[in-house]
């Protein structure tokens, strides 16, 4: 079996953003950026089906600036085979990613893409979806146990209420929650072997996919902030003001 | 202008998310249909037409909308979708799982989890886990739209909107349901409760969320998690609040032993009145909280308890 795993590259999770003074978007010069933490989990989640013997081949691809590039290294030295980069500058929103992969798609014919539910950016949650429609593909999103199961895979969800447990057939789209697995770190080999592992360039324009915006972005503005409020000395104090102050209980 | 409004239900009963996002699709003008898909959904169909501002009720019934599926879902909105210029369901997991494949298909970008509506194009939805909120302006001819239900009113009832039974066309590709495991509790549901109190990794262990639990009980209140003690074991997955979590937005948010990390603020920061009880008075927590308690939890709350108990609860 192949897999094909999207990862995306953008602001370190431990990064507290700001944003610009103009409205524009947040500010990103000199700020640390790394693979999005739930590509991280997909590309596990890729690796672990290969060292149990379910898959062969782990492909990443990665759609983005030439620094892309360095994401698709960190796959690479986790384990992943050989990498795609479909270079842009351009803001790729969710529907032209997923067009993009379509493409990808058709040329590798994966039986299973794995990525992450969504990117701690622009928090759209709509990728892995939008591909599987585009593909007529089953999906199996916010996975936090995944098997496989005779031609296809049954996947354990993360549903507001609890776990939903559904089986997809082969091939297939699986979207990663934040428990399916625990990523591991490269280590110096595996860095230094991934350099010789072959990465494919591409453009948008080779797959005949139009990226333009659909969505304009008006601007960007701080979140409203909440003031701290006081500091009560006793239980009693709390309870009396919450009762006679803000009237909540 | 029409807009189509997908409830979130359990066939049973309408999910109050619903609510939340007929109010998003009131702000865009137009008349509001609300579509039921389930299996055996009279009760649900029945109480959508009950809403507020409903102009009429489409009820799909099949096996295969008894989960509302993704698969499924997408291809019977499709089937109605020319009809309408926007069409809007709540950012639960339910309306993440299924929207996407709606807006891919009728080739327009979705707006996800919309904390605003601005006018019939332009909308405001956070970006970084809240810490940043973008305005857009759609240049689609229709608007694929999930909402956030917390920063939305909730329509009450008061309509009387008529009932019209639709075909539910059998799905091209599908996944299969298998099997459910849902938490089960007395209380009230974390996303709608009006009082939730949240343990973090403070609470040392699952066997303490006991004296969280008695408090719970006695304000009729949900019980929530940090991630911190979701990781650590101490309580399921699905009582997590925070950005990978459940985001919330009740009356009162009392956080226990919850440092206030980013993750869980993002969470809950639009609690109406927040309270924090944490021994370190340095917590992040403390620079949101309404009031802050510097204090051992272990003896705060069950003292939380003893003095609730003396006003009456």
């Amino acid at each position: 079996m192949k897999i094909l795993v999207p990862v995306k590259r953008v602001v370190d999770y431990n990064v507290k953003v700001r944003v610009k003074p103009d409205q524009t978007g947040v500010d990103l010069a000199n700020v640390k950026m790394s693979m999005n933490p739930f590509c991280e989990i997909a590309v596990e989640e890729a690796i672990r089906m290969k060292e149990k013997g379910v898959a062969e081949e782990i492909v990443a691809v990665s759609i983005g600036p030439a620094q892309a590039q360095e994401t698709i290294r960190t796959a690479l030295a986790m384990g992943a085979d050989r990498g795609i980069h479909v270079t842009t500058d351009q803001t790729v929103e969710p529907l032209a990613v997923a067009k993009i992969l379509a493409k990808v798609v058709e040329e590798e014919s994966p039986e299973l893409v794995i990525l992450g539910k969504q990117a701690i950016d622009d928090d759209s949650n709509a990728t892995g979806q939008m591909l599987a429609a585009l593909l007529g593909w089953p999906q199996a999103t916010f996975a936090s146990e995944v098997e496989k199961d005779g031609d296809g895979f049954k996947v354990t969800r993360e549903i507001d209420g609890g776990l939903q447990t559904i089986k997809v057939s082969s091939p297939a789209i699986i979207t990663t929650d934040l428990r399916l697995n625990e990523p591991r770190y490269a280590s110096l080999p595996n860095i230094m072997k991934a350099k010789r592992k072959p990465i494919d360039a591409k453009t948008p324009e080779d797959f005949g996919v139009d990226i333009a915006p659909r969505l304009e972005v008006l601007k960007v503005t701080e979140p409203p902030k909440r003031e701290a409020g006081v500091k009560v000395e006793s239980v009693a104090e709390l309870v009396d003001k919450l009762k006679n102050e803000a009237g909540v209980i | 202008m029409a807009v189509l409004v997908i409830a979130e239900h359990d066939n049973a009963s309408l999910n109050d998310a619903t609510r939340a996002a007929v109010t998003a699709g009131k702000a865009l003008g137009g008349d509001i249909h609300v579509l039921v898909a389930g299996k055996n959904a009279g009760p649900a169909a029945e109480a959508a037409s009950k809403l507020d501002g409903v102009a009429k009720v489409l009820h799909a019934e099949s096996d295969h909308l008894e989960k509302r599926l993704a698969e499924a879902m997408e291809t019977l909105v499709l089937s109605i979708a020319d009809g309408y210029d926007a069409i809007l369901t709540p950012a639960t997991t339910g309306g993440k799982n299924f929207m996407p494949r709606i807006a891919a298909k009728l080739d327009v970008a979705q707006i996800s989890d919309i904390t605003a509506v601005e006018s019939a194009d332009t909308f405001v939805r956070p970006i970084y886990a809240g810490n940043a909120m973008m305005t857009v302006k759609s240049s689609d001819a229709k608007k694929v739209i999930t909402v956030r239900p917390t920063t939305f009113e909730k329509v009450g009832d008061g309509g009387s909107a008529s009932v019209e039974t639709i075909d539910a066309p059998a799905p091209a590709a599908s996944s299969q349901f298998v099997g459910e495991e849902l938490s089960k509790s007395d209380r009230p549901e974390l996303a709608s409760a009006k009082i939730v109190i949240s343990g973090g990794r403070g609470m040392g262990n699952g066997e303490n969320f006991a004296i969280i639990e008695k408090v719970a009980d006695k304000l009729n209140a949900a019980v929530g998690a940090s991630r911190a003690a979701v990781d650590a074991g101490f309580v399921p997955n699905d009582y997590q609040v925070g950005q990978t979590g459940k985001v919330v937005a009740p009356e009162l948010y009392i956080a226990v032993g919850i440092s206030g990390a980013i993750q869980h603020l993002a969470g809950m920061k639009d609690s109406k009145v927040i309270v924090a009880i944490n021994k370190d008075e340095e917590a992040p927590i403390f620079s949101v909280a309404d009031y802050g308690l510097v204090a051992d939890l272990f003896t705060a709350v069950p003292e939380l308890e003893a003095e609730l108990g003396k006003v009456g609860y």
